[in-house]
């Protein structure tokens, strides 16, 4: 089973530079365990008390991963999961 | 660090600010990776159509980096507008900046300044707000 997740420029520090990674899961959230195990902190930077943080975005393949069922989002295998820190602010 | 940046785009970004005051206006110049050349303006919509915040759309931010990838482009700019207050990183600007590369250009329309307005850039990495100095080529 092996997923694409791209990585943003924020968060390369914790994949050693590494622009897309390769991941498993049933679930969103278990691909957020999965990477968090590979690449430490990783999962802190996308999660707050559990839930995905409101200025991170998740898409599977083009689908914004809100429509999808959040963290409980079916993976396949040969997704690819795109991460994007929002463009936001006062 | 200085932003280079063309008139033309100094322009269309003041004017898009008046556009859409009271809202807060937001977009993107982006050029070739690893140029750091402010190339491709391209406005964004404020999903959060807030006089106080700004937020792209969540799919338009996915078009936007898909569409960068595939002309090898990068973000090299990002700006909004404050409508009432000073063009500088504001709390909330500074906790969700998330390109540590890019300028982020603020622009102020506010009254007491008016018809004069501010243009001004800044680093914005791991929370910590760098001005830098403006260029402007004709």
């Amino acid at each position: 089973m092996s997923i694409e997740v791209r990585i943003p420029t924020i968060l390369r520090p914790y994949t050693k530079d590494q622009k897309t990674v390769e991941a498993a899961g049933a679930t969103l959230s278990a691909v957020i365990t999965d990477l968090d195990a590979n690449y430490a902190g990783l999962g802190e930077r996308l999660l707050e008390k559990g839930a995905l943080r409101r200025f991170i975005n998740v898409y599977v393949n083009d689908e914004d991963v809100r429509f999808l069922g959040g963290l409980e989002a079916q993976i396949k295998d040969g997704d690819s999961i795109t991460i994007l820190p929002a463009v936001a602010g006062g | 660090m200085t932003l280079e940046i063309s008139r033309t785009f100094v322009d269309a970004i003041l004017e898009q600010s008046r556009a859409e005051y009271p809202d807060e206006c937001c977009g993107v110049i982006l050029g070739p990776i690893g140029s750091g050349k402010a190339l491709r303006h391209k406005p964004m919509l404020n999903a959060a159509h807030s006089p106080t915040f700004y937020e792209f759309d969540p799919k338009d931010l996915l078009s936007l980096y898909r569409e960068a990838d595939d002309n090898d482009e990068e973000i090299v700019v990002i700006y909004h507008s404050h409508t009432e207050t000073e063009a500088y990183p504001s709390r909330t600007d500074i906790a969700y900046a998330g390109e540590p590369g890019a300028h982020y250009v603020l622009v102020s329309t506010r009254k007491e300044i008016a018809p004069a307005t501010e243009f001004r850039s800044y680093r914005i990495v791991d929370g910590v707000v760098t001005e830098e100095e403006v260029t402007i080529t004709d």
